[in-house]
């Protein structure tokens, strides 16, 4: 075991896959000579050389085609789109593109990359650089799509989505990037589209991503320590494919259900949740499910109203005592 | 069918064993007379209400798709637009796989998943026709990257209209292509309108795409696209380039599509007598005059057209014969596993 941070679990897993497999390549901007805008990806470029680890133009459709073009024809690229506010500028790809390609020529077509992405607030950088666009992807099909939220996730469901077979929008989020976490030594490989109870609990069943994670368990020791009330978080982890049955088993056994997403509320992945407990789990329901969200607002870049409209654990845990009426 | 070497050199100067040489004469005319007969039968298929969709011709633009085709090796990689059709035959697909997916029929090319759009033949090296305007130019790159990644001599050749020159994907590509030196030829299909207006109407240079090269560090290379020996010789400039190393071509066909945009287009923006004009200089028209300049006879070209005519009235029976595709591939190939799953 060794203590790293989010961000050197990054660069730890895109070279374990590297190191394993020289079909991997690494594309995008910044992230070779420099390491990297958040510093992600430091080490690479001295490690695996210019031919594997390649600076490109701002040109993220260059970058986000490309890296299909290689994938198309044998290799498994790793595209970064620095932040992921920019998936807006090379969208075709996301949308269009990757996973469309093998449905519409009935198989032939494979298309196995990664999109690693810098999403989520918390920098102060305004409604460009900060939002949580994860549910923008993970409305398409074809597409898979995950979010971890510690090291040893990120290296974990990095190797995993290397190795699928199928186009995978890794979202990282920018205010986990300093966090450290005891990570295990030696390789780590874990599965997509696997939840993870973080925090067994009784009384909630508390689903979260990313950031929104570390939160949903300190306001389930908040609840309870203050309030008695026993939570479940689980770390949702993967939107895409969706561990439905981790999610559903959590409710039976709960009777409430609490999502804490941070992105904007319409449309955000706690809604399509909601409905298919709603659909399958309604009678296991003691309550209405509730969804904690940022407003329906572009997000500010000062610091105390970027903090107002995130979700909380103050927030989290208010609105959880509040719905269980204790 | 005359052996290549019995007969002398041709009236028209050249000779009839000159860089392209009758055999590779006689399968760019095949090529050329292939494309024309499927497309105008896609046409008449059209008329006849069995084939859905939309459907975009390339009526005219024979010889850009037949010389980029012929001069390619095994492996060499296309990429093509919703106007893909013949450059996806020009690199063998047969007429019924094409006609059949422009039927909607169960013997298509990718079984009526894709539509005429979207054809794709990867054993054929047609990697995909995409129909968003401009997509496919940074792919072609990616699949160049990896040639130069892994040391593979393939060439990915890019075909795309006029109208692609003003879209942010075409400048992204160009210049990625020419910082990383990738082995890729980017075709430009000027056939003067992007879609119903002219194209000259809305760009700010004469040459949409070879104007644009010097942008780039590209010469600027526009070319007649009606002559397939034109075509051919310049497609094996910029393939031997890309083999070698030394980076991208753009190449500007001038061409002119006999028919409207889409199937749903009668073309009347057009001047008076443009039509008439081009037609004159119709690439069949030319290359028949070609042919017979380096004395092919009648005979040999009558003899071609008709085995063409037969591939395509058989094609044509075996579309209407076959059966519409089973419902169960709706939910098969969404993602690798074969299936559509996205939760458990």
């Amino acid at each position: 075991m060794a203590e790293i941070s989010y961000r050197d679990a990054v660069a730890r897993g895109i070279a374990q896959e590297m190191a394993r497999d020289k079909d991997v390549v690494f594309l995008g901007e910044d992230v070779a000579k420099a390491g990297g805008c958040f510093k992600a990806t430091v080490g690479l470029f001295e490690q695996f050389g210019p031919l594997r680890v390649r600076d490109t133009p701002i040109s993220e459709q260059a970058i986000l085609g490309a890296a299909m073009g290689a994938a198309m024809t044998g290799l498994k690229p790793i595209a970064e789109i620095m932040f992921s506010d920019f998936i807006a500028v090379c969208f075709d790809y996301i949308a269009n593109e990757f996973p469309k390609s093998r449905y519409m020529s009935n198989g032939q077509t494979k298309c196995p990359l990664v999109v690693r992405t810098g999403n989520g607030a918390g920098s102060r950088f305004g409604a460009q650089h900060s939002q949580s666009v994860e549910n923008w992807c993970m409305m398409i099909p074809g597409l898979k799509v995950v979010a971890p939220s510690n090291p040893t996730d990120v290296i974990g469901l990095l190797a995993a989505a290397v190795r699928d077979p199928d186009p995978v929008i890794f979202f990282e989020h920018k205010s986990l990037y300093p966090i450290k976490a005891e990570v295990p030594d030696g390789e780590i490989v874990d599965t997509l589209g696997t939840a993870k109870i973080v925090r067994p609990g009784k009384d909630a069943t508390i689903l979260a991503l990313a950031l929104m994670v570390p939160r949903a368990i300190e306001a389930a020791e908040r609840l309870k320590a203050e309030h008695g009330i026993d939570a479940e978080v689980v770390d949702v982890r993967s939107l895409v494919p969706l561990d439905t049955k981790t999610i559903l088993g959590s409710v039976g056994k709960t009777h409430r259900l609490f999502t804490v997403e941070e992105n904007p509320r319409l449309c955000g992945w706690g809604a399509e949740i909601v409905s298919i407990v709603a659909d399958e789990a309604f009678y296991d329901l003691d309550g209405p499910p509730v969804r904690i969200t940022t407003p329906h607002i572009p997000l500010p870049a000062a610091d105390h109203l970027e903090d107002m409209v995130l979700p909380t654990p103050d927030r989290i845990v208010e609105t959880v005592r509040r719905s269980l009426g204790s | 069918m005359v052996a290549k070497d019995d007969r002398a050199n041709g009236s028209g100067g050249a000779g009839l064993n000159d860089d392209i040489g009758e055999a590779k004469r006689l399968a760019l005319y095949r090529s050329q007379i292939r494309l024309r007969e499927a497309e105008q039968r896609a046409f008449d298929l059209f008329l006849q209400n069995l084939v859905k969709g939309t459907s975009h011709l390339s009526l005219g633009q024979e010889a850009v798709a037949a010389g980029f085709a012929e001069a390619m090796q095994k492996g060499d990689l296309s990429f093509c637009t919703y106007r893909g059709h013949a450059h996806t035959l020009a690199r063998g697909v047969s007429v019924e796989k094409v006609l059949g997916e422009l039927m909607q029929k169960d013997n298509g090319l990718m079984r009526g998943k894709g539509g005429s759009m979207h054809l794709t033949s990867e054993e054929h090296g047609v990697m995909g026709s995409y129909a968003i305007i401009g997509a496919h130019l940074p792919i072609a790159c990616g699949a160049a990257w990896r040639a130069q990644y892994r040391g593979d001599k393939d060439v990915s050749v890019c075909f795309f209209g006029d109208g692609t020159t003003n879209i942010g994907a075409f400048h992204e590509a160009l210049n990625f292509a020419a910082v990383w030196k990738l082995p890729v030829v980017f075709v430009c299909e000027n056939n003067l309108y992007m879609e119903y207006t002219p194209i000259g109407d809305v760009t700010a240079v004469a040459s949409p795409a070879g104007d644009r090269a010097a942008a780039y560090g590209l010469p600027k290379i526009v070319i007649d696209g009606n002559d397939a020996d034109v075509v051919y010789r310049e497609a094996q400039k910029a393939y031997a380039k890309a083999r070698a190393g030394e980076g991208p071509s753009l190449i500007e066909c001038l061409t002119y599509r006999h028919s409207g945009h889409s199937r749903a287009d009668p073309a009347k923006y057009r001047p008076e007598g443009e039509l008439e004009r081009w037609k004159e200089r119709d690439p069949i028209k030319i290359y028949r005059e070609r042919l017979k300049q380096f004395g092919v006879s009648e005979q040999v070209i009558a003899d071609i057209d008709a085995e063409v005519r037969r591939e395509v009235d058989a094609a044509t029976e075996a579309c209407k014969a076959a059966p519409i595709p089973p419902t169960d591939i709706l939910f098969t190939d969404v993602y690798a596993d074969g299936g559509w799953a996205w939760r458990n």
